[in-house]
Formats: C-alpha cells, sequence, structure tokens
C-alpha cells in the first residue's frame, strides 16, 4: 500500500510566504493570547490543594458546594472529573493552614455528609514549591532549545538551527496559544509534555534537513528551492506516517488513559499535528531566506558517523 | 550482502533472551506478604528471628506460603489477604512493640527467575497507592535555636567569672551583649573568643553603653543547618518505623527538605499526623516564687510575664508560670514506653542516655520540692505535658511521667517522645497522596492504552508495508520488551507518567522503521535489485535516524536534568527508550530481514 504516490516535487517553497505568513499570524496571535488571558496554571504551579474523591453514586455537586461554603471554604471550585460519581475540588492556598489540616477537614466534612466518600487522592503543593516547579520547567525549555541548537549547528550548520528553532518554537507557542485560548489546565505533565513536543518536532524537522543535506551533496543544481522541494516530497510519506503512528499511540492515551494522563496526551496530539505542519512548511523557508547556498555543505569532506552495523 | 555475521545474529538472540526473560517478573502480578523489621536499626535479623516467626505463625494456624530473610527484615508471604490481616495481627500482638509488622506486597514470579535477578520494576506511589511529601526544614529556626544554646551557655559563663554586663539579648539568631565598661567587654570577648571558636564577635558602641555582638560564622552555620536536617531525618526514620511503612523512602532533597514517600499506606490521616507532629519536648523549672503571688500571675494572665518566664495553661487549666531556661530536651531520650504507675494511672516510662540521666540528676537534685514541668511543643502550640512535684533526686536516667488522662494518651505520648525531637519544625510544601483503588485504577489505564496504540500501529504498518512491515512490528515490540527489561534490571521505579514515556517512545521508535522502509521503497523505483537496495535502504537511513534521535535524546536528558517527580519518571523511559529503540529498528530488524531475504540468492520482489 502507498499513500504517496508522487512522481513529481511538490512546489512547497512556492507557498512559502503564505505559509510563513500564517505561521507568524498564528504565533503572534498566541503569544497575545497568552499575554492576555495567559495560561490556567495547575495546582503544580500556583500552590493549593486538589483533591479527588469519589461517591457510590452519582455525586450531588451543588450539595457539596453548599456543605463546603457552610465550612468556610467558599473559595472551592467543585467539578465533574471523569465520571459523574468522581469529584475534583480545588482550594487555593491558605496562610497558615498546612495542607495535612486542610485536606482533612475537607474530607472529613464530606465524610459527614456521605459516610461512604472516597479520598482518592490529594495534591497539595507549596506556593514556593510551585513557582520553583515553574522556573525548572522554563530552564528546562531554555537548556532543550539551547542543546538543540548547539548540535544542529554543529551536525549541519547554523542556518539550519535557526530554522529549526523556529520551527519548534513556533509549535510551542501554538499549543500554548490553544491551551491559553481554552483555558485547559496547564499541569507538570503538560510541560512534560511541551518539552517531548520540542523533542519532536525537532527530530521531525531533522529528518527533512537530513534530506535536504544529501541533495545538496549530491547535485549540482543551485536551485535551492528545488532542492529543498524535492527533499521534502521524498520525506513527505515518512513525515505524515511517523505522526500518524505517533498520533494513533497518543490518542489511544487520549482516550483510554484517563484523566491524568489526558493534559499530556491533548498537549502531544496538538504539538505532533502542528510539529508535521512546521517541519515541513515552516522549517526550510527560514533556512533558504537565511542564506543557505550549497557550498556551506560541499566545502568540508563526509563526516561519517561510523560503519553501519 | 544482506548477511550479518554469525556473531551479530548471536547478540541480537542474547538480547532477545534476555529482554524476555526480565520483563517476564512484571507479568506475575504481585502476591499480599507480611513483612518483619526491628524497630532499631542496631538489633539484627536473624535466622533466630526467622525461626520465631514461623512458630508464631503455624500456632496461631497461619499457612505461610514462603519466608525468606533479608538485611531489612523477615518477609512472610502468604496466599490472600485475609491471611495476610490475620498474620499482622497475630505477629503484631507476639512480637510485642520492638518489631514493626508491615503489610506488604510480594513479586509472585517463580523463584528461579528472582534468583536470576530478575525482578519486577517498582511501581510508584501513582500506581500502588500512597503518601508523597515534601517537608521544608525551618532553617532559620534551626540557626535561632543553636544561638539560644549559647545565649544560656554564654549567660553562665560570664556569671562564673563574674564578668559583669548590663544586657544579653537574642534578635533573631544574632547574641548581643551590652556592657557599662569597657574592661569588662574585653574580658567577656577573651572569654568568648577562647571557649566557643564558632562565634564571630563585633563590637561597638550604643550612648554610654559598649556592645559586643555575636553571630555564628559561616562554617558554623552551615554544620549547624546540617546536623538539623540529619537529625531531622533521624527523628522521622524513627516516626515512620513506628507507623509500619514496608518500604519507605526518606532522603534528603536540596540542603533543607526531606522526601518522604510512604507506598501502600491506607490511612493517610494518620501518617500525615505523625509525620506532620513537629513536637519538640522540653524540661523546664517552674518559676514558683512569682506563681505565689496572685498580683503578678493576674498580670502574667494579661501577657505581663515576668522575666525569663513564660505563661501557660495546664491541662486541667490551672494556669503555671515556667522558666525559659531548657534543662533537658527530647534529644537525651533514648526510649519511651506506655505504662502504669503505682496508682494504676496511665504514665510514660522514659529512659534517658548517659549525659541526660547526668542533667536530669543535678538538677532533681537541687530542686528536691519544686515543680518542674515537661512540655511539648508543635509548630504554634506550647502545651504543658504535666508539671509535677520533685520528690527526690532522679539518678541511673529513669523517668515516670505521670498524669496521663488515659492509656491511649500515654502510647501516644510515648510514640512522640521515642520518635525523638526535631531539631527545627519542618512544614509540608508538597503533598500527593494517591488511593489504592484509583493507583489500581491508573495502571490498567495505562497498559490498555499503550496496547491499543501498539495494535493500530501493528495493524496499520502491516496492511501498509506488509513483509517489512511485519519484521517493524517485531522490532517494535523487542524495543518494548527490551525498555521493559532495562527497567526492571535498574530497578526502576514505574509511575504513570513513565507508562506515557514508553507508549510515546513505542509511537516514535517506528519512526525509524518507516524512514528505513521508505528508503527501501525509493531504492526499489530508482531501479536497483532488492538485495542492493534494502542494504542502501538500511545504511542510508542510519544517519537520519541518528541525528533525529540524538535531538530528542538531548530534550530527555535535560527533563530528567531539571524536571521532578511526576516529569523524571517520563524522562527516563523516554530516554531509555530513544536508546533501545535504536539497536530494535535497526539492529534487530536488518537481522530478522537478513535471515528471511539475505539467504536468497536471486531475490526479485521484497515485500514492502
Amino acid at each position: 500500500m502507498e499513500l504517496f504516490h508522487l512522481t513529481r516535487d511538490i512546489p512547497f517553497m512556492r507557498w512559502a510566504r503564505t505559509t510563513i505568513f500564517f505561521s507568524l499570524v498564528a504565533i503572534i496571535g498566541s503569544i497575545a493570547l497568552l499575554a492576555t488571558k495567559g495560561l490556567n496554571l495547575g495546582v503544580d504551579f500556583t500552590g493549593g490543594t486538589v483533591m479527588e474523591v469519589g461517591y457510590p453514586n452519582t455525586a450531588d455537586l451543588e450539595a457539596i458546594r453548599l456543605q463546603l461554603t457552610r465550612a468556610g471554604h467558599g473559595d472551592a471550585q467543585v467539578q465533574n472529573f471523569g465520571t459523574s460519581k468522581d469529584v475534583l475540588i480545588r482550594l487555593p492556598v491558605k496562610a497558615g493552614v498546612t495542607s495535612a489540616q486542610l485536606s482533612e477537614k475537607v474530607i472529613n466534612i464530606l465524610r459527614a455528609a456521605d459516610p461512604n466518600t472516597e479520598l482518592r487522592r490529594v495534591e497539595f503543593v507549596g506556593p514556593q514549591v510551585g513557582s520553583e516547579l515553574f522556573e525548572d520547567g522554563a530552564l528546562a525549555l531554555l537548556v532543550v532549545s539551547i542543546g538543540v541548537v548547539i548540535y544542529l549547528a554543529i551536525r549541519f550548520e547554523w542556518r539550519f538551527a535557526a530554522g529549526a528553532i523556529f520551527a519548534t518554537s513556533h509549535d510551542i507557542f501554538i499549543v500554548l496559544g490553544i491551551f491559553s485560548l481554552f483555558q485547559w489546565e496547564f499541569s507538570l505533565t503538560v510541560l512534560a509534555a511541551i518539552l517531548a513536543i520540542l523533542g519532536y518536532s525537532v527530530n521531525d524537522t531533522v529528518v527533512v534537513f537530513d534530506r535536504i543535506r544529501e541533495n545538496f551533496r549530491k547535485t549540482r543544481s543551485n536551485d535551492i528551492a528545488a532542492i529543498m522541494d524535492n527533499a521534502k516530497t521524498a520525506t513527505l510519506s515518512r513525515t505524515v506516517i511517523t505522526s500518524g503512528t505517533t498520533l494513533l499511540m497518543v490518542l489511544a492515551m487520549l482516550f483510554l488513559g484517563g484523566e491524568v494522563l489526558y493534559g499530556f496526551a491533548l498537549a502531544l496530539s496538538l504539538g505532533i499535528i502542528v510539529g508535521t505542519y512546521s517541519s515541513v512548511l515552516v522549517a526550510s523557508p527560514i533556512v533558504l531566506w537565511l542564506g543557505v547556498s550549497r557550498e556551506d555543505f560541499i566545502k568540508p569532506p563526509k563526516t561519517e558517523t561510523g560503519a553501519m552495523v | 550482502m544482506n548477511r550479518y555475521p554469525l556473531w551479530k545474529y548471536i547478540i541480537v538472540g542474547i538480547a532477545l533472551l534476555a529482554g524476555s526473560l526480565y520483563t517476564l517478573p512484571n507479568f506475575f502480578g504481585e502476591v499480599p506478604a507480611v513483612q518483619v523489621a526491628p524497630i532499631r536499626t542496631t538489633e539484627k535479623v536473624d535466622a533466630t528471628l526467622m525461626a520465631k516467626v514461623e512458630s508464631t505463625l503455624t500456632q496461631n494456624g497461619v499457612t505461610a506460603d514462603g519466608l525468606t530473610l533479608d538485611e531489612r527484615g523477615i518477609k512472610v508471604r502468604l496466599p490472600d489477604t485475609d491471611t495476610q490481616l490475620k498474620a499482622k495481627d497475630v505477629l503484631q500482638q507476639q512480637l510485642g512493640n520492638q518489631y514493626t509488622v508491615a503489610l506488604n506486597l510480594l513479586p509472585a514470579s517463580p523463584g528461579w527467575l528472582s534468583s536470576l535477578g530478575a525482578l519486577p520494576m517498582y511501581l510508584g506511589l501513582d500506581l500502588r497507592g500512597g503518601v508523597y511529601f515534601l517537608l521544608q526544614v525551618d532553617m532559620p529556626k534551626a540557626l535561632e535555636k543553636a544561638a539560644d544554646r549559647y545565649q544560656s551557655d554564654i549567660r553562665s559563663q560570664l556569671r562564673e567569672q563574674k564578668i559583669r554586663y548590663s544586657g544579653l539579648s537574642l534578635e533573631g539568631d544574632t547574641l548581643r551583649m551590652r556592657f557599662r565598661d569597657e574592661a569588662m567587654l574585653q574580658q567577656a570577648q577573651e572569654m568568648i573568643d577562647g571557649l566557643y571558636p564558632d562565634l564571630m564577635l563585633a563590637r561597638g558602641q550604643v550612648g554610654e553603653e559598649f556592645t559586643l555582638t555575636a553571630t555564628l560564622r559561616e562554617q558554623a552555620r552551615k554544620k549547624t543547618q546540617e546536623d538539623a536536617l540529619q537529625q531531622n531525618l533521624t527523628t522521622l526514620r524513627n516516626r515512620v518505623n513506628e507507623l509500619g511503612v514496608a518500604e519507605p523512602v526518606i532522603q534528603q532533597q536540596g540542603t533543607d527538605r526531606i522526601v518522604v514517600q510512604l507506598p501502600g499506606v491506607q490511612d493517610t490521616a494518620k501518617a500525615k499526623e505523625i509525620l506532620g507532629r513537629t513536637a519538640t519536648l522540653e524540661v523546664r523549672m517552674v518559676e514558683e516564687e512569682a506563681m505565689q503571688d496572685p498580683v503578678r500571675m493576674e498580670a502574667a494572665a494579661r501577657g505581663q510575664v515576668p522575666f525569663a518566664t513564660e505563661y501557660y495553661l495546664e491541662r486541667n487549666g490551672a494556669p503555671i508560670l515556667v522558666k525559659k531556661a531548657v534543662v533537658l530536651t527530647g534529644e537525651y531520650i533514648t526510649d519511651a514506653q506506655p505504662g502504669f504507675d503505682n496508682n494504676g494511672q496511665a504514665a510514660v516510662h522514659i529512659n534517658l542516655d548517659g549525659r541526660g540521666a547526668r542533667i536530669f540528676k543535678n538538677v532533681t537534685r537541687e530542686n528536691v520540692g519544686k515543680r518542674m514541668a515537661i512540655l511539648l511543643i508543635e509548630k504554634s502550640r506550647t502545651e504543658v505535658v504535666t508539671a509535677p512535684v520533685i520528690r527526690e533526686e532522679i539518678g541511673g536516667g529513669r523517668v515516670q511521667i505521670t498524669g496521663m488522662d488515659s492509656t491511649e494518651e500515654a502510647k501516644d505520648v510515648a510514640l512522640l517522645l521515642r520518635a525523638g525531637a526535631l531539631a527545627a519544625p519542618m512544614e509540608i510544601v508538597e503533598e500527593r497522596t494517591v488511593g489504592p483503588s484509583l493507583g489500581k485504577e491508573n495502571i490498567s489505564k495505562g497498559f490498555n492504552s499503550t496496547l491499543v496504540g501498539f495494535a493500530l500501529i501493528a495493524a496499520f504498518m502491516v496492511v501498509y508495508y506488509r513483509g517489512f512491515g511485519l519484521v517493524s512490528v517485531f522490532a517494535l515490540a523487542t524495543n518494548m520488551f527490551l525498555l521493559i527489561a532495562v527497567l526492571s534490571m535498574l530497578q526502576a521505579t514505574l509511575t504513570l507518567p513513565g507508562i506515557a514515556g514508553i507508549a510515546l517512545t513505542l509511537g516514535m521508535a517506528i519512526d525509524a522503521n518507516v524512514i528505513i522502509a521508505e528508503r527501501i521503497r525509493e531504492e526499489l523505483r530508482l531501479g536497483n535489485s532488492p538485495q542492493a537496495s534494502i542494504a542502501a535502504g538500511y545504511e542510508r537511513a542510519w544517519d537520519t535516524i541518528l541525528d533525529a534521535n540524538i535531538t530528542t535524546l538531548i530534550a530527555g536528558f535535560a527533563l530528567f536534568w531539571l524536571g521532578s517527580g511526576p516529569v523524571r519518571g517520563f524522562a527516563v523511559t523516554l530516554c531509555l527508550g530513544i536508546l533501545t529503540s535504536l539497536f530494535s529498528s535497526v539492529v534487530v530488524s536488518r537481522a530478522a530481514v537478513n535471515l528471511s531475504y539475505g539467504r536468497i540468492k536471486r531475490l526479485t520482489k521484497v515485500s514492502i
């Protein structure tokens, strides 16, 4: 079976202005969203308490809210979680009250109303730890970006590194923008997903770049755009199939993995889709416009990384 | 062209064998067990104890499936959870409170696997249920306490050496002394310099008075903080021992934090209560002179306490004035047991160490007929447990605290005292509790989604690439086995994000095979012979695969380095998964292809 039986190169580069324009609009839109609406940061980053409680039957959210408000926890957010029997309660950080006391207090209030209430999960993060986790996450993003740029600059050329990092930032901004638009919760696992997207997106871009480099070495043509089109057409099948298989796995996680993995799988699904687009349509125009030429790859003797195993 | 030398096949064979062997234990599940360990680490776990456990069980009609002895204790395998609970009760009763008896789960894999060192992965708290705490040690408090000790030492030295001072006060962890005359200051400075090299002194002058400020040197500060952390770690270990948790983790994190993980703890409230109790014990003298004076007592009730005393209420509500000077702290306590006094009232029996016993003996000798208060200090609350009258000199370090309300209370106080004091208060800054039922759900959800994802990918690959697709699926399955085997060999902790990492790596690992397959198809399209196409496909794809995977590996390393908790588990599986996938999708799949096509001399068609 073959999905792509292409006899002619697809003129991707002819659409470059349009695709880059769209990408820029999307990036700017995402940044605007992040600046105005911001991310709906989860308890991992803001600090606070999250409790998951299970009821034997359908939970009455109104009653739970009332019980908590009466006990002086009017600031609690109560919502269903996964099923109608499971309830998620979020409580902001309170000065002077430790998590241990708070979650115990709340579960006792709920048990007083319904003794069958099961405490399934408690997560408490102090505000100090929350901001540390956020800083560590941001630092990890930065370190990964720098590491990737250095690796690509050594293995390829600085223009390729620039193109790859642009395409990757594009993906990350758009995923973050979508999370901001829908105000989906941004938790520690979503952050892990964002970093995985970074790795995945660069991975996808590198496969295309690799072929462009190979073409540079093979042909005598100086029509860079045509060389790039040829490389992208040749790898299109792989790009789509790999994205497809990875997406299959991630979608299985999204639908079957339960609530804990939901945000993670959601971010990854978006990242894979946007990442596939950017590795074909965003990364190489940047490399072209930065003025890459065939000579950049012909001068140094070809360095083989060891013999084939 | 497409033939591997024999040794390569052998390597692949060994890898496959080892992969399946070390993956195997993960599929056997776990059996209920009971773990017996002595509370004190000094006590030996030996065959005598094992024989005792065994006979206790048989006497009470509990049939165990097996007993094992290791450095951590004796583990008893049991057929079901009912027997497990029964065995726990029986053992706890018979062995007494010198041993902890904890419920545990042991891998159910057969003995020959365990003897090969093939053990299942350790399940994280989110998969087996349990509690995770991150505790922050209040270091400023630890320093204040240290400075406080210096203050009382220096005060008595100044008095002893007849150095006249007009004031001695503590501001945070800075000690400030005031003198009316410079000669006295000079004497004091020499004395402190000689006796307390850890203190840094600075002279000053305020109006007519000369001041001398003492602060801890940087080195001493560090030492104090390290000691405080170590003492809190020890204290926590003792407390956790009391809880009877099978495999607790108590570790230092950074310079001022402690991680506590209690897998399988059902009663999280109790765990929190015992860990969260930041109680310290202090023995101080009662200020009896002022207590005789109703006017001064009334003033004290309003907040005007006499110098160097504190005002509290006893349990029965009677007001009491206690001196600030600490006679003895919980550090000197070696043991505390609940019991009864001569009148049959609940009491706590305390044993002090040598130094504590000496101090106690001196204090009681000098203060016969006076009252001594025993205070339990929790975070923001100080409680006078009891304030008995000293009837006689108490030597030998055996002390009895009476005045307990109930045996329950005596037990609680004894536990607190036995668990020791904390050098500095701690606060829970992060907590993650997962109930056991949620843990089971998490496992099945993680496992099912990975399985479904794998099946979808496999179906697609076989439909799309036929013969080569089959090879790719074989390689992917190998990858999964190898990854789980490596994780099991490392005895890594599997968490839900870890499962997500495995799933994601599997989704991405197929990429290498897709790259290879597409390359082979391309070569075939160019009109190359099938054998040449296969060889060229693998060779050309290698560079691409390497580049693509190293970038992901960089992301994985950074995640591991900077990530915490859930993110780390994900990073570990991601990184290991990339490494195993490089081997399986290139070497293993090539071996399979070589085996099936490499021998055919005139290959006319490749199923791809």
